[in-house]
């Protein structure tokens, strides 16, 4: 433990409300601590800088769940072994599922949550591709209300969020729009289990009779924040071509800023990423389940 | 275990571990899970720079300094060196620092958060000196960072005349060939506790393989006497070389600490400390000439072996032999060349990992292999069996073959095993086709048990053993436990040779108070060579038993118990000593660097397939087939487990294990970083033994450890030529090393 | 140096109730190990990867250094000390007779992931499921062969015991 203890500070209130006047009395002074799978890898390494922490991991008004006819609304203390374990999410959201299974072992997927995830805007987190593809939105709450924003465009830069300091998210809403778009997924990790990305794709179109209607491409680790790719989606429209699949493949090598680091390289994720995209195009004219070997 | 006949045979049986229930139950006691009273925390301040000129050293303000005990290397007793081959590394830096996170200044202090503040506070002022980080710089001379011409160490071996060979060969092919460092990465850090009273002197206790390296050094260091140091090994959660040398350091730390403070001191690493600063594998390059006839027969090798062993000598002598003996591989050549080379560069000093240098050598040999074949337009198992080494056949370093050796049918059943042929045949025809190729590819190879060389002869191991009144044997040696089954093999070995009860034996913790020096674990040499010297103390008890006429030929257990009680009640005690002495016709000459290099070698093939994935650059091992001839297997659950374990770590040496430097300083000093293997990363792997028994081992056992980890690497790499068509030549063949070789030949 | 007050923290481990004075933000590893004295828990990595800290809250397995203390309020925790009873666990004499634990530092981690893939499935599980369920525990000197065999015997015995 590289950090002197006796300065960190947690409290953990049970109510939201609670939670939430403790946040407005001085804005960003307690910051939210949800399952601690990032922050307390920090805290070990001397690198946390806050050092006031208010526990949301067990706020009743973070668990909800709500099914209708438009909607799945998950509240954002769902764990990634919950939502791996949700019917709905199965059926209509495999994206999401496949993104809880890859994140971490078991004791990770029992502690990190979806909306611990995404406030802790890390470009390498696994299910925020599938959040982008999904069209999710976030509801943010904070003493003085809740508010709705698209998740599309709430990381503005590296760990930088569209958030006021005394707001949380406390919920997260997919539409049920994607049920019968061809959807696709794949993290390059550094292993098979327990890794980091080095580059997450997660796609989604909606093709019918061979043209394609609408699409998603959404990726990780290829850019400061989780990112969707809006100028390589523009490109894909009508049946596809092989000219098509090159020109979104360059548009994409464009679109995305990846680094080198101990990870890996820029060139090798610029690549992969463009092998990722002609893959999952590919496989939309290929028959559907078809396998990749 | 059952009844008190004769007939029961422990040799060959998989008797549970003899402290596998205290394992599982979480009451097995390791350094980090004891306390003493009054204990302080130790930290160690490191050199942020790799080479430099140490102008002075501040504490901050803000820190109660005057609760802390603060070491410097001038309060050091003794000698500032952490005594082991050349005496050259000190145990904390003196003016000048020739690594990052060397140590410097050493702190105590009851309060373990405040000492992370201080460590913090305390800036090191150094002047930054040029650094060589390649063994190119090193070999170049233009830093002279270690002794006069930063050589560590060289060998020469000679034989036949590979110069006047070139002209008769059929083809010559060259190749080179690197592998990277590798971190042990034991799951417990290291750790130690000191004591130290004027009148009791020195005690630690601690995690390591080797408990006599640690008194030895330590007696160096703080200029004690033999009696006035005592070192006793705490439960050990692994080592693999990583806790042979390095402990000398951190207990010589703990050990400065408390003399200062006059109170207990532990430190025990967190996984940054001990994966940016304790010992790697050392990082190589190899260089092949092969030289073939016409008909696949190898006539010269001519190999040059360079291993970079960091800022200080620590072992690289030792790792530099054993990977020059062990280039040559398994085969019989005329005419073989090998120059080797340990150098300096300003690296955390390489060290001791499991393998020692052969994991490195076999590498290239093995790849350089399936090169010859390549261009004779030979299957490589083709060209392996024209030149395996049989029987009363020498290798390179002048050692006839004397044992039995059949490496062709260990082949040919690796290859069966692995249902090899109509894989390659299948493979060929599907590649094509598939995005993701598949491959298959083979390794073949031998392993030294025990010392290199001399080394057992100047050690003169030593293993004790005594009986209890009631009737138990104690086996007591300086041999470590640390999850390979040292106390369940030594356990097996004295039942079997006393004829009695595996409850009756029970092995002694290491303790230098009470144990004899049975020589560091470490070699594949604690089965093999101390076994037979435990075998062999345990039947001097038997012999007096007998010799009193206590014990009638034929006995029980509860005879036996009954006549070690009764022989100590008449005389006091029942006692028996062995030491080492080699087997007849063994002799290894040191100045000519030849001989018989080892008592005894492991022989083995491997088998690997691989999934290649042209999407990601992804390799998986699909399946890994591991048959080998170690002699006797002592304990088949143990011995399975030992090669398993060998063969994950040698994957993981091969694909994902990647240290990555800035600077000379590891920037991936995390388990999140640094890549092992999980679960879900392993094919299953497939061990069979082959078993001819060795008439000087003990049951007829051979050593067993370091074998696996020789060869997978090629094994894989041979595998993903075979998928891809692609020559990678260096490890760890990570996807994005991969992707550019691959855009190398297609681009 | 601001300096925050230790709290008291409540919870069961084990069974027994107890309550601690920590930091709140300390490692409930550290807890467990150095105010509880249960030092069956090892710290292999200190950040989430190598599963050597797992313990049970609530039933489910998580990594104990990576949970604050306050946040264990009112839990109940299982270390590897409550995993045996009189007799060892199927878990534990599995690995025991498969050669499931070599040093043994994953071990105990090993154990309580192993006991939740044992107690949780219905049917016996796959090998995969095993690989899938243990890829959060690191283990070094097996190659995990002993450890999915470990597991497999322990789920025999726990159907045929029918439990």
């Amino acid at each position: 433990m590289r950090s002197y203890l006796p300065a960190y500070d947690m409290r953990v209130p049970l109510e939201l409300d609670e939670a939430l006047e403790t946040m407005a009395r001085a804005p960003g002074e307690w910051k939210p601590f949800a399952g601690g799978t990032d922050l307390m890898v920090l805290l070990e390494q001397g690198k946390l800088a806050h050092r006031k922490f208010l526990s949301v991991a067990r706020l009743k008004g973070l668990y909800g769940f709500a099914l209708t006819d438009d909607h799945v609304t998950l509240g954002a203390m769902i764990t990634y072994r919950q939502v791996q374990a949700t019917a709905i999410l199965q059926q209509e959201f495999p994206l999401l599922c496949r993104a809880a299974y890859e994140t971490g072992g078991i004791a990770t997927q029992n502690r990190g949550t979806l909306g611990g995830n995404i406030a802790n805007a890390s470009p390498a987190a696994d299910s925020p591709p599938a959040l982008l593809v999904y069209d999710a939105e976030l509801e943010l709450v904070s003493a003085r209300g809740a508010r709705w924003v698209p998740y599309a465009g709430f990381h503005l830069d590296y760990k930088k969020l569209d958030m006021r300091p005394e707001e949380v998210i406390r919920n997260i809403r997919l539409p049920r729009t994607k049920k019968n778009w061809r959807q696709h997924y794949r993290k390059v990790g550094t292993r098979r289990a327990q890794a980091i990305s080095k580059v997450c794709f997660a796609g989604a179109a909606l093709v019918d009779g061979g043209e394609i209607n609408d699409v998603r491409i959404a990726l990780g680790s290829v850019a400061p924040t989780v990112l969707r790719c809006r100028k390589t989606e523009a490109l894909l429209r009508g049946s596809l071509t092989t000219e098509m699949v090159r020109a979104a493949c360059d548009e994409l090598a464009r679109e995305i800023q990846p680094i080198d680091d101990f990870r890996s390289t820029a060139r090798y994720r610029t690549r992969v990423a463009q092998k990722l995209l002609a893959e999952f195009l590919l496989g939309l004219i290929a028959p559907p389940a078809g396998d990749r070997a | 275990m059952q009844s008190d006949s004769m007939a029961d045979r422990f040799i060959g049986k998989s008797i549970p571990r003899k402290e596998g229930r205290a394992k599982v139950t979480g009451r097995a006691l390791y350094v980090d899970d004891m306390v003493m009273p009054g204990m302080l925390y130790g930290a160690t301040v490191r050199s942020p720079v790799a080479r430099g000129r140490i102008r002075g050293i501040r504490y901050a303000q803000g820190i109660p300094w005057d609760e802390f005990t603060i070491v410097t290397a001038q309060d050091i007793p003794g000698k500032n060196c952490v005594a082991l081959m050349l005496n050259d590394q000190p145990c904390l830096a003196d003016q000048v620092v020739n690594h990052a996170e060397e140590p410097v200044v050493l702190l105590a202090h009851p309060d373990r958060y405040l000492l992370e503040e201080a460590r913090r506070a305390v800036e090191l002022d150094i002047e930054p000196l040029p650094a060589v980080f390649t063994i190119d710089e090193s070999l170049a001379r233009q830093q002279v960072v270690w002794g006069e011409d930063n050589i560590f160490k060289s060998f020469l071996v000679e034989s036949g005349d590979v110069e006047s060979a070139w002209g008769h060969a059929h083809l010559i092919v060259e190749g080179e060939y690197e592998t990277g460092a590798q971190e042990q990465l034991y799951i417990e850090p290291q750790g130690m506790i000191a004591t130290f009273t004027a009148e009791q002197g020195l005690t630690v206790w601690g995690s390591m393989q080797c408990p006599y390296y640690v008194h030895r050094a330590l007696m160096t260091l703080l200029d004690l006497p033999v009696n006035q140091v005592r070192v006793i090994q705490t439960e050990t959660g692994g080592g693999f070389g990583g806790k042979e040398e390095y402990p000398s350091m951190i207990a010589g730390h703990a050990a400065l600490l408390a003399r200062k403070s006059g109170k207990p001191v532990k430190i025990v690493y967190d996984r940054m400390e001990d994966m940016a600063a304790t010992t790697k594998r050392h990082p190589s390059r190899t260089r092949h000439r092969t030289a073939v006839t016409r008909e696949g027969k190898l006539l010269a090798m001519d190999i040059e072996f360079v291993v970079d062993g960091g800022a200080y000598a620590t072992l690289s002598p030792v790792v530099l032999s054993r990977g020059t003996i062990h280039a040559a591989g398994p085969y019989f050549c005329p005419n073989v060349r090998i120059r080797s080379q340990a150098v300096a560069t300003n690296f955390p000093p390489h060290g001791a990992f499991r393998g020692f240098g052969a994991p490195q050598s076999i590498f290239a040999l093995e790849r350089q292999m399936d090169q010859v074949a390549k261009v004779l337009g030979l299957a490589p198992e083709e060209l392996r069996r024209r030149n395996f080494v049989k029987q009363g056949e020498t290798l390179a370093v002048g050692q006839v073959v004397r044992e039995k050796v059949d490496m062709a049918g260990l082949m040919e059943r690796a290859l069966e095993l692995s249902d090899y042929y109509a894989k390659r045949k299948r493979f060929a025809e599907e590649n094509p086709r598939r995005e993701v190729k598949k491959g298959i590819g083979l390794a073949s190879f031998l392993h030294g048990a025990g010392f290199t060389g001399s080394g057992e002869r100047y050690l003169a191991s030593l293993v004790g053993a005594e009986a209890t009144p009631e009737g138990r044997v104690r086996v007591l040696a300086a041999s470590t436990e640390m999850g390979q089954g040292t106390m369940t093999v030594f356990s097996q070995i004295a039942a079997e040779a006393l004829g009695v009860d595996y409850d009756m034996i029970e092995i002694v913790q290491p303790d230098t108070a009470v144990v004899p020096n049975s020589g560091p674990t470490v070699a594949s040499r604690t089965c093999m060579v101390v076994g037979k010297l435990v075998e062999s103390a345990v039947l001097g008890i038997r012999q007096q038993l007998l010799s009193s006429g206590l014990l009638p030929e034929r006995y029980t257990s509860e005879q036996f118990r009954q006549a070690c009680r009764q022989f100590i009640e008449n005389h006091g005690a029942l006692k028996s000593s062995s030491e080492y002495s080699a087997p007849p016709g063994v002799y290894w000459d040191d100045d000519k660097y030849r001989g018989d290099a080892y008592g005894a070698y492991a022989w083995a093939v491997y088998v690997a397939e691989v999934s290649v994935d042209l999407t990601t650059y992804e390799i998986r091992v699909d399946d890994f087939v591991a048959v080998q001839e170690v002699g006797r297997v002592i304990n088949p659950v143990l011995a399975t487990g030992q090669i398993e374990g060998g063969v994950a770590q040698g994957i993981g040496f091969a694909l994902y294990e990647n240290v990555v430097w800035q600077e000379g300083q590891m920037v991936n000093s995390q388990m999140t970083n640094y890549i092992m293997p999980t679960s879900a990363d392993l094919p299953p792997i497939r061990v069979f033994f082959e078993e001819v028994p060795y008439a000087h081992g003990p049951g007829g056992a051979k050593g067993i450890g370091e074998l696996p980890i020789d060869g997978p690497a090629p094994a894989i790499v041979n595998a993903i030529e075979n998928a891809g068509g692609v020559n990678v030549n260096r490890i760890p063949v990570t996807p994005e090393v991969l992707m550019e070789a691959l855009e190398g030949v297609h681009a | 140096m601001p300096e925050v007050r230790k709290v008291a923290v409540s919870f069961a481990v084990n069974g027994e109730p107890r309550t601690v004075e920590a930091y709140p933000m300390a490692r409930l590893l550290d807890v467990l190990r150095q105010d509880l004295l249960l030092t069956g828990t090892k710290e292999g990595c200190g950040e989430g990867e190598c599963g050597a800290c797992s313990v049970l809250i609530d039933g489910e397995l998580v990594n104990s250094c990576l949970v604050p203390v306050a946040q264990a309020e009112g839990s109940r925790i299982t270390t590897i000390e409550g995993i045996a009873g009189e007799t060892l666990h199927a878990v534990q004499e599995a690995f025991v007779e498969c050669g499931g634990a070599q040093c043994g530092i994953c071990t105990p981690g090993m154990v309580l992931a192993a006991v939740t893939l044992v107690g949780r499935q219905s049917a016996q599980p796959t090998e995969d499921d095993i690989r899938n369920g243990l890829a959060g525990n690191l283990c070094r000197c097996t190659g995990y062969m002993r450890i999915f065999e470990a597991v497999l015997q322990a789920c025999e015995k726990s159907v045929g015991a029918g439990a």
